[in-house]
C-alpha cells in the first residue's frame, strides 16, 4: 500500500493493511503536525507533491526495506494539502515475523522518506510562511 | 531546443510559476540545465540544494536531455 492523499489519514486502516497471521510484530510510524518551530507558533502546513515520482520513490525505499529485512507487509500513506495541528501527516506500518526487524524497517523508511521522496512542507506562521528545510 | 520545466515547493515560488520553458543547446546536458535556471533565477543559489529529475528519477549532471523529457526541479523536500 502506497498512496497519496488529500483526506484525513486513518492509522487504524494502514495497520489493517498490513496485518498478517505470519507476523509477530507490527511497527506504525505516525507523523503529525506540531503546532510550534524554533518557539514560533505554527498555524497550519501546507504539503505538496510532485505525485508520479514520489510514489515511485516511495516505491524504491520499500523495494530496499525488503532487501535489509524480512518484511511481510508494509504501507506509506502521505498526505498532502493544508493540514491543522495535529493533523496527520504521513503513516508507515511494517510488519514482520519478530519485533526488532519492525522497529529498524520502520524507521529506516521514515528516515529514508524524508531524505528522498519530492513531497515538500510549507509552515505558515501568525506572521509569515517559510519553505521547511529550503535554505542552509 | 526547448525543455519544458515543472517546479515544486520554494523552486515555483521563485520563479512564480510551476511551469517554465528554459531554451537549451540541443544535447545539453542537466548540468548546463542548472546553470542556465540559476542564470535566470538567482535565488535557487540561496537553496540547500537543487536536485534535476529526469522522467520521475533523479538525474545526474551528465544525463542528457530531450524535448520530450518529463524534466522537474526538487528543491529540498521536506516530506513527512
Amino acid at each position: 500500500m502506497i498512496e497519496i492523499r488529500e483526506t484525513p489519514l486513518d492509522v487504524a486502516e494502514v495497520t489493517q493493511a498490513v496485518t498478517t497471521p505470519t507476523a509477530g510484530g507490527i511497527d506504525v510510524f505516525v507523523g503529525t503536525v506540531r503546532n510550534e518551530t524554533r518557539g514560533k507558533k505554527v498555524v497550519r502546513l501546507e504539503f505538496e507533491a510532485y505525485e508520479k515520482m514520489a510514489l515511485s520513490e516511495m516505491e524504491k525505499i520499500l523495494i530496499r526495506a525488503r532487501e535489509k529485512w524480512p518484511i511481510e507487509k508494509c504501507a506509506i500513506v502521505h498526505r498532502v494539502g493544508t493540514l491543522l495541528p495535529p493533523d496527520i501527516a504521513v503513516v508507515i506500518a511494517v510488519s514482520t515475523p519478530h519485533r526488532v526487524a519492525s522497529f529498524e524497517a520502520c524507521r529506516f523508511i521514515i528516515d529514508t522518506l524524508k531524505e528522498t521522496v519530492p513531497i515538500w512542507k510549507k509552515e505558515i506562521f501568525e506572521d509569515g510562511a517559510e519553505w521547511v528545510s529550503a535554505h542552509p | 531546443m526547448k525543455v519544458k520545466v515543472l517546479l515544486f515547493g520554494i523552486a515555483r515560488d521563485i520563479a512564480g510559476g510551476a511551469q517554465q520553458d528554459v531554451e537549451l543547446d540541443t544535447g545539453a546536458n542537466v548540468d548546463a540545465l542548472k546553470k542556465k535556471l540559476t542564470g535566470m533565477f538567482p535565488r535557487f543559489n540561496d537553496l540547500k540544494s537543487l536536485m534535476i529529475a529526469v522522467n520521475n528519477e533523479y538525474a545526474h549532471g551528465s544525463t542528457v536531455l530531450s524535448e520530450s523529457d518529463e524534466v522537474a526541479i526538487i528543491p529540498p523536500v521536506s516530506g513527512g
